[in-house]
């Protein structure tokens, strides 16, 4: 199983050296992807089939001569390999049409299908090195792809700092994976698996995998690099950045914490728990400040990370108890959500790609009107926002559910920090959802509804085949996990074996398939049958009206109080939209600040308002780096321009001190 | 299905006679509501120039939305068929798909109303549905479930006491139901001047059977949240499991004598106190998160004590 998954990485890598020659030709773009889209589908497939079998493992003769590199394909790495292969299969399928227009294909091509192998590489490392060197060549990948488009905007800063971050993100995995090995030096997995670090150097591991995997994950505040980089990449890189990229680095973490590490502490499912629900609040309350769609998506990104990041603390904090189906039932709400983000997040930056390639647009405040242009991809894009909203009977709405069933699972558990922290969060955790569905009113109703506030909304056209087919193929995705999560649970059953020791009882035998995650007594939910009455009461209501009430329609202007409209400028933009919120919480959150400057009477001037608001998660984590670093190299740059005498005073006072650190040493 | 959809109209129309009395007004007969739907769905559709299918499809799916929600909730008795398949969180989510789908309308058209409604709606949802969340977190502390027909039982059986996240669960939730309802003080149902609409903003464009929908459905939700309060907090006379005739006759009279009941106190309080300004809101709302995290977390803190 794990030699034909190889064969396919393989392949992928083939694709990247295919499209270093045939980048500038038509072929490049269908062989490149059309190949990347096969590739990545059997991949889906076959982790599918995998989940279920007893891991398999192999040993190739590459890269350390006295180590090698070691692979393994167990459940937590299928399960993570499915959700890849369906969302490398969905970008490529969109990019077959969506990159038609691209310019500079050679900067695009060869580094695609490298990036979807780095992903891949990356769940299937079972030793220090091999999941090293997948990461890094998955973040290296990523960057040349972040900044392919290098002369529009902001995109060669955002490449920057994107860079910056993965070798932080490397480095703190690096240290952890050093500190794991011990004295003894025992790469593989396997020899960390058997180790029992003490309970500082686990708090210390801990502490580096919350690091490394959560900035590439997106947890607050280690976040900034993702609103910059994840909108300069085209929007199929996007998507994949965000709704798989992510995903991989919630891989290394459950991989660290709840594999390698063992039995977690109680107080470090409380710092996992507060992280979690800040993340989840504070990205979604960035989301609603954006007019711009890719950066809005991408503070959204940050949301779900928190959530996911909820559910897996609560695993931690009911193991850390010994309350192992309680565990399975968050670990499965996670990733539960983890597949859904990445549908979801996928079908909304295709979406957000359309917009772009329709309109060239991709500030909201310029766009309106689009739902009667652009038919088709306007509905999936609803259904994207409806997922992401929560709201049933699509899939958003059973993994929160799941989440919500977790928290309220066990409330009697003795640590006072857990017993705090769990119900803050779930107060987080709603509060997370509720402005989740403002902000998707807020960027489907300003893009696609209204009417067009300029030239280029008001000319657009549909786009092609392949990325409507994308589209509605995850918008088909989103409402088939939701109607029937107990496909999802059950497929999940084998990773929480894996993990801990327990599942949750299994869905698929249930009458009328829905799902019950502890007890019938306890709470139930069925999506199949709120669907079908949804759908039974829509028709019923439609034929009732229809056959008993007027069918009468007549069209007329909008309702104008006698004063006839101006033009689209009157109608809400994005930022005016969102002002109550930005009053009732952004004042705290974001310091933000409204004058509003009235000219005197009898003045023909324009009255003015002006908003200033501040990142403080910038201020206070970023700029203060930044400029510490820049104060130290320009203090240490003087060491370029000493004369000749102060370097050979350098050099011996360097052999003095070495000489006597030799001495003292012995 | 059927019983919750014939009540509503009545309900809102003891309201608005409460309401009128208490003006030392007449007042229409509670019998209004009927008629005016009946004169609704009689007329013609006006639509704007360039309202979308959106538009067009949204008052169905609210309605079916409420509907479905409605019917999950124990009205006097509850047995409910299918009352397993959703529990409060999904009844509170299928409302949530509602104002979703009627901020989206409101936005649709493209005017300022339109714009005005959907965003002070979505910011008070921001607030409410939270706080409808801490509270259902807290019942399903104590009764040991989210389904609602077993925290009624619950609630009727003497296991459950006076307890003091009970009182703070219901005031939060009184104080969520009047904001998700767009009673007064958080919006004014009976207004039209802009700068005290929210729902009706959001529903300005509507005309014939449209808004005949949209209406049915804002009544069936504040039946839903009644009933949902009488049976939770004052669940006299509901009938428990499968039961002789007689005994459902005595919960049908109880539960319209609780939603007279219901009725008369809304009515009052809304003759007693002026509509909040709009970003007075937020303060009262957030009072609300507050009392049902602290229900919350006396729960978390005194099990196991």
């Amino acid at each position: 199983m794990i030699v034909a998954l190889l064969i396919c990485i393989v392949g992928l890598l083939g694709l990247g050296i295919a499209g270093v020659a045939l980048a500038l030709r038509p072929l490049g773009r269908a062989v490149v992807y059309g190949g990347a889209a096969g590739l990545c589908a059997v991949i889906g497939l076959l982790a599918l089939v995998a989940l279920g079998r007893p891991p398999s493992t192999i040993v190739l003769p590459l890269g350390l001569p006295w180590v090698g590199a070691h692979l393994r394909l167990d459940a937590l790495s299928s399960f993570f390999a499915f959700v890849v292969g369906v969302g490398g299969a969905g970008a490529s399928v969109y990019a077959l049409g969506y990159s038609r227009h691209q310019e500079a294909p050679q900067r695009v091509l060869p580094f695609y299908p490298v990036f979807l192998a780095g992903l891949f590489l990356v769940l299937l490392a079972d030793d220090a090195f091999t999941f090293l060197f997948s990461w890094e060549l998955m973040s290296l990948a990523s960057w040349a792809l972040v900044v392919s488009h290098h002369r529009e905007g902001d995109n060669t800063r955002a490449g920057y700092i994107y860079l910056l971050m993965a070798a932080f993100s490397g480095l703190t995995l690096l240290l952890g994976f050093g500190l794991l090995a011990g004295a003894t030096g025992g790469y593989a997995f396997e020899a960390m698996r058997a180790a029992h670090p003490s309970a500082g150097v686990a708090a210390l591991v801990l502490a580096l995998a919350l690091l490394g995997a959560g900035s590439k994950a997106g947890l607050v505040p280690l976040h900034a690099w993702l609103p910059l980089a994840h909108p300069a990449a085209p929007s199929h890189v996007s998507a994949l950045m965000s709704g798989v990229m992510t995903k991989v680095a919630v891989y290394a973490f459950v991989r660290i914490v709840f594999d390698l590490l063992g039995l977690p502490s109680w107080w470090s499912a409380v710092v996992v728990l507060a992280l979690g629900g800040i993340t989840a609040v504070l990205g979604v309350l960035y989301a609603l400040m954006q007019h711009d769609l890719k950066r809005l998506l991408a503070y959204h990104t940050v949301e779900n990370i928190g959530i996911i990041f909820i559910g897996l603390g609560l695993a931690m904090a009911f193991r850390a108890n010994g309350f192992a189906i309680g565990a399975a039932l968050a670990l499965t709400a996670a990733l539960f959500h983890v597949f859904n983000h990445a549908v979801f997040k996928s079908l909304l930056f295709f979406g957000a790609g359309a917009v772009l390639s329709a309109t060239g647009e991709r500030d909201m405040e310029h766009l309106g009107g689009l739902i009667h242009r652009m038919r088709l991809s306007s509905f999936a894009f609803l259904i994207g926002c409806a997922a992401i909203s929560a709201l049933p009977p699509l899939n958003g709405f059973v993994s929160e559910w799941l989440t919500f069933q977790a928290i309220l699972l066990r409330p009697g558990l003795p640590q006072w920090g857990l017993k705090i922290m769990i119900p803050a969060d779930g107060a987080l955790l709603a509060l997370a959802a509720a402005l989740a569905a403002a902000c998707f009113v807020k960027a489907y109703g300003v893009t696609y509804l209204g009417r067009p506030r300029t030239a280029a909304a008001a000319n657009a056209t549909e786009v092609d085949r392949w990325s409507l087919g994308a589209m509605m193929g995850f918008a088909t995705l989103c409402l088939l996990a939701g109607i029937f999560p107990g496909v999802m649970i059950d497929a999940l059953a084998p990773v929480s074996q894996a993990l801990l020791g327990a599942r949750m009882p299994a869905q698929l035998v249930l009458p009328w398939l829905s799902i019950i995650p502890v007890a019938a007594s306890r709470s139930s939910y069925n999506g199949l049958l709120i669907f079908t009455f949804l759908a039974a009461s829509t028709w019923l209501t439609a034929w009732a009206i229809h056959r008993f009430a007027s069918r009468a329609v007549r069209r007329g202007a909008a309702w104008d109080c006698g004063f006839p409209d101006p033009g689209p400028a009157t109608q809400y933009t994005a930022d005016s939209f969102a002002q109550p919120i930005r009053r009732v919480f952004g004042t705290v959150v974001f310091r933000t600040h409204e004058t509003v400057v009235m000219p005197p009477p009898g003045d023909l001037a324009p009255a003015r308002i002006e908003k200033s608001s501040r990142d403080l998660v910038w201020e206070t984590f970023y700029a203060p780096v930044a400029r510490a670093v820049t104060a130290t190299a320009d203090t240490l740059n003087q060491v370029q321009f000493l004369t000749i005498r102060r370097y050979l005073a350098f050099v011996f006072l360097a052999l003095v001190a070495l000489l006597l650190a030799l001495a003292l040493w012995q | 299905m059927a019983l919750v959809l014939l009540a509503a109209p009545l309900l809102t129309g003891l309201i608005r006679k409460v309401k009128a009395r208490l003006q030392r007004r007449r007042g229409a007969s509670v019998l209004q509501p009927y008629r005016d739907l009946r004169r609704l769905l009689g007329k013609e559709v006006v639509l704007a120039d360039n309202a979308s299918w959106l538009f067009r499809t949204a008052p169905y799916l609210i309605f079916a939305f409420t509907w479905v929600a409605a019917s999950l909730v124990p009205t006097f008795a509850t047995g409910l068929l299918f009352s397993w398949t959703g529990d409060l969180i999904a009844i509170i989510a299928l409302l949530g798909a509602a104002r979703f789908l009627l901020a989206l309308a409101g936005m649709d058209v493209g005017t300022s109303f339109g714009g005005i409604g959907a965003s002070r709606e979505v910011m008070i949802a921001s607030l409410a549905e939270p706080a409808m969340l801490m509270v259902i977190l807290s019942l399903a502390l104590i009764a040991g479930s989210t389904q609602l027909s077993t925290i009624a039982q619950f609630m009727l059986s003497p296991a459950a006491g006076l307890r003091v996240s009970l009182a703070l669960a219901l005031v939060a939730f009184v104080v969520v139901a009047i904001a998700e309802n767009a009673r007064i003080p958080v919006d004014n149902p009976a207004t039209h001047l802009e700068l005290t609409m929210v729902h009706e903003a959001m529903v300005l464009e509507y005309s014939g059977r449209h808004l005949a929908m949209i209406e049915l459905a804002a009544s069936l939700k504040l039946l839903l949240m009644i009933s949902a309060i009488a049976c939770i907090f004052f669940p006299f006379g509901l009938v428990i499991g499968a039961s002789e005739a007689g005994r459902y006759f005595v919960g049908l009279g109880a539960y319209a004598l609780k939603l007279a009941v219901a009725g008369t106190l809304l009515g009052i309080f809304e003759m007693s106190i002026a509509k909040m300004r709009v970003f007075r809101v937020p303060n009262l709302l957030g009072g609300a998160l507050m009392l049902a995290l602290l229900a919350t977390l006396l729960l978390f803190v005194s099990v196991g004590l």
